[in-house]
């Protein structure tokens, strides 16, 4: 991470400007794009980690019985597997890497409001990290509850669950903490000209899921901390021996893990908002409802937690209301969809791999998005309730959604900040590997749900065996991919070739700044004259 | 220059409302939590609530809105430059929190000596309401209680800031939104005092 790495820089970005390039230059710096790139390689590490828990997973389920691994390792690789890819990847991920490499840029400011607090945010994030680490090895042993905790299990199980859960609600504070951040950054740090209806589609969607991390996480922490002193201190409120309800965890847990799944899918969507204009040479269609369905999905995502629950015997009243408004959300969702469509619809499209990533998150956000209706109604929602539906409905949203939206912003955003990319043919290689495997993956856990497998267990009927066998297959495809993709991604930006400033031609103010920017990101204040998508004006404020 | 410095005053105050939101909601789940029993114990809430020791609660009532009203009159004298008046002011917000937490604690040993805490004998003969009742009541007003510790500790060092003249009329938004933190602290006891020692 010194200079050397990066002989023809020029002398004045913000890996060298300040002269500090030493390890404790960068984790304790307060600049917001050292601070992104911290993130960036911490959430990248956690899901790497992951995504080899992912592959032994599979590899157990490629054929019935016991294949490498008994029922209790299972157990604790998938709740590993989840915690690890839920809290220290995907809700991490967007706020904190993209959202501080780019955010300020985009809307003109030489910092985020609050620069230390920044750095104590992912200070928090590594101390919750590694306290969920230490869980594993200490006490007894990994977790075994899946990633949800649910009680009464996760009260009784004698594994490590009290130090993991603490780890998350540590990750919860620096979540809470970014957000607070953002908001106000927001708020007060915008250039002048930046009207808040010249705000890149991207900011607003991080200025949506800012303000979720905000009110969503809190109900998290308690609810962590009631889990904790239920296992200490045995409070009784969640145990119906001694009155009280253990439905009213799962209402807890999931007043924040609802929306929280809007901070995993809300910055892809901000992210493929920016690209497709970009790419399609022409200005995004429909700006306004695009921005206001990212607040529409903020609001009534807050109202849907307990379609997770229509089987928890909560009253049938509960779940029809409910189910509409599961259904209610998914309009501002289809708005954004149809115009993403209509932004492409006559533009001038180049498929370069940001592009790729992009256009495959319309296809499998839909497909996850549709999977998920079908889980809202409440009548099919008991047919494949806790089966591998569920699996493969969310991998499409959270890694087919805004997994790729994220490899998107990787090769979209990141070139910016080294200064250096990727050869593009090995990016499309792998684009179409990771898209085939992904596929390949996931779609039969869809069947395999429907016919009635269930989720979380090791072993199955005999029955389920072929699709099993090809989702294992295609889960090698996508770790190819993954690696290609990751390989190539790196090797390009710390030894490709120079990227000037703005080889896409966007219109946004980071790509008016050098690549890699200064610390102080612009030469001058800018004064903005026009709007994220007027590519007439694009490469002047 | 001047842009800059309003700038950072009015995101201070943005970030600690936002901050005082989210406080609010993560003591929401223990109410929430509060509200369900209730509606399905009232009785055995009823019985348990009469154990309250209305005595502590109503002193720790008027110390906490005693101190708030001290930390509030901290802010004004900081405005007007009186640096003295600003120490005395915080020292006596201090001094109303730690007898608030001493009072605390005899009131705890007094209840957990006769009985009432989770798990306790006592409890795991009895119906079974009261026990939430007072699990409930120790986890709130711990938090609670964890907070105005940490009250203690964030004046303590807005105290000596404004010892050393870091924080002065010309700049005093950290002592403003501490004495905002402070109130915070003050109001969810406000909702705590009612609903546990008074309305049962
Ligand atoms: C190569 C990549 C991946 C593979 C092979 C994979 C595979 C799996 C498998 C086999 C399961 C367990 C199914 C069961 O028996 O219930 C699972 C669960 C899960 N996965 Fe993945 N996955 C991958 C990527 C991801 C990503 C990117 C995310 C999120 C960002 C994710 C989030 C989850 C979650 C939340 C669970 C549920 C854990 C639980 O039941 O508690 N996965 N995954
Ligand atoms: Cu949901």
């Amino acid at each position: 991470m010194n200079s050397s790495n990066h002989p023809t820089l020029p002398l004045t970005s913000f890996w060298n400007d300040t002269g500090k390039c030493g390890v404790s230059a960068w984790v304790f710096s307060t600049d917001h794009k050292r601070i992104g790139l911290l993130y960036l390689y911490s959430v990248l590490i956690s899901f790497l980690v992951a995504v080899l828990i992912g592959l032994l997973l599979k590899i157990e389920l490629m054929a019935p019985g016991r294949t490498i691994m008994g029922p209790v390792t299972y157990n604790a690789l998938f709740t590993v597997h989840g915690v690890l890819m839920i809290f220290l990847f995907i809700i991490p991920g967007f706020p904190g890497v993209f959202g501080n490499l780019v955010m300020p840029i985009q809307i003109g400011a030489s910092d985020v409001a609050f620069p230390r607090l920044n750095l104590l945010s992912w200070w928090l994030y590594i101390t919750g990290a590694l306290t969920i680490v230490l869980s594993l090895f200490t006490g007894g042993g990994p977790p075994d509850t899946g990633w949800t905790f649910y009680v009464p299990f996760s009260v009784r199980t004698g594994t490590n669950v009290s130090l993991a859960v603490i780890g998350v609600f540590i990750v919860g504070f620096s979540s809470i903490l970014t957000g607070i951040n953002f908001v106000t950054t927001i708020h007060r740090l915008r250039a002048d000209g930046m009207a808040w209806g010249r705000l890149p589609l991207f900011v607003w969607s991080i200025y949506a899921t800012a303000w979720i991390q905000i009110l969503a996480t809190p109900v998290l922490g308690i609810t962590l901390l009631l889990v904790v002193a239920e296992r200490l201190l045995g409070t009784g409120l969640f145990d119906p021996s001694r009155g009280g309800d253990p439905i009213m965890f799962q209402h807890l847990f999931w007043i924040y893990s609802h929306p929280a799944v809007y901070i995993m899918i809300l910055p892809g969507m901000g992210i493929v908002s920016e690209i497709f204009p970009v790419f399609a040479r022409k200005p995004i269609f429909g700006y306004k409802m695009i921005a206001f369905s990212s607040l529409a999905i903020a609001g009534a995502g807050s109202l849907v937690w307990a379609h997770h629950m229509f089987t928890s015997g909560i009253s049938d009243m509960a779940v029809l209301v409910f189910s509409f408004l599961t259904f209610v959300v998914a309009i501002p969702s289809a708005i954004k969809v149809f115009n993403w469509v209509s932004t492409l619809y006559k533009g001038s499209i180049s498929l370069e791999a940001p592009m790729l990533f992009a256009l495959s998150f319309i296809m499998l956000f839909s497909i996850g998005g549709l999977t998920g209706l079908v889980q809202g109604a409440a009548a099919t929602n008991i047919h494949i309730h806790d089966t591998q539906f569920v699996v493969g409905h969310f991998h499409y949203v959270i890694f087919g959604g805004a997994g790729f939206a994220f490899f998107s912003a990787m090769h979209y955003w990141l070139p910016k900040f080294f200064g250096r990319t990727y050869s593009e043919k090995p990016a499309m290689i792998s684009w179409g590997l990771m898209f085939a495997g992904f596929n390949l993956t996931y779609f039969p856990m869809i069947i395999l749900g429907m016919k009635g497998m269930p989720r979380r267990y090791y072993d199955y009927l005999p029955e389920f065996a072929p699709l099993n066998l090809i989702s294992t297959i295609g889960s090698w495809i996508l770790a190819a991919g993954l690696a290609i993709m990751m390989i190539n991604l790196f090797m390009g930006l710390l030894k490709g070739r120079p990227f000037g400033s703005n080889p896409w031609g966007g219109a946004t103010l980071e790509w008016t700044t050098p690549s890699p920017p200064p610390t102080e990101n612009f030469d001058e204040e800018p004064v903005v004259t026009h709007g994220p998508y007027d590519f007439n004006r694009a490469g002047v404020p | 220059m001047i842009r800059k410095m309003e700038k950072e005053y009015a995101g201070a105050k943005l970030g600690i409302w936002l901050f005082l939101f989210t406080e609010i909601l993560l003591f929401g789940g223990l109410f929430l939590l509060y509200a369900t029993y209730l509606s399905s114990y009232p009785r055995e809430f009823a019985i348990a609530g009469r154990e309250m020791h209305l005595g502590f609660g109503t002193a720790n009532t008027i110390l906490l809105i005693t101190s708030s009203l001290f930390a509030a009159m901290s802010v004004t004298a900081v405005q007007q430059g009186e640096i003295r008046k600003v120490l005395n002011l915080l020292g006596a917000t201090i001094i109303c929190a730690m007898i608030f937490l001493v009072n605390k604690y005899f009131e705890w040993s007094s209840e957990i000596g006769h009985g009432f805490y989770p798990d306790s004998p006592r409890f795991s003969a009895g119906p079974i309401g009261e026990a939430l009742f007072f699990s409930l009541y120790y986890l709130t007003t711990g938090l609670h209680g964890f907070h105005v510790l940490a009250g203690v500790g964030l004046l303590t060092v807005v105290a000596l800031k404004v010892r050393r003249g870091a924080i002065h009329a010309g700049d005093y938004v950290l002592l403003e939104n501490s004495a905002l933190y402070w109130h915070l602290v003050d109001l969810i006891w406000i909702f705590i005092f009612p609903l546990y020692y008074l309305v049962l």
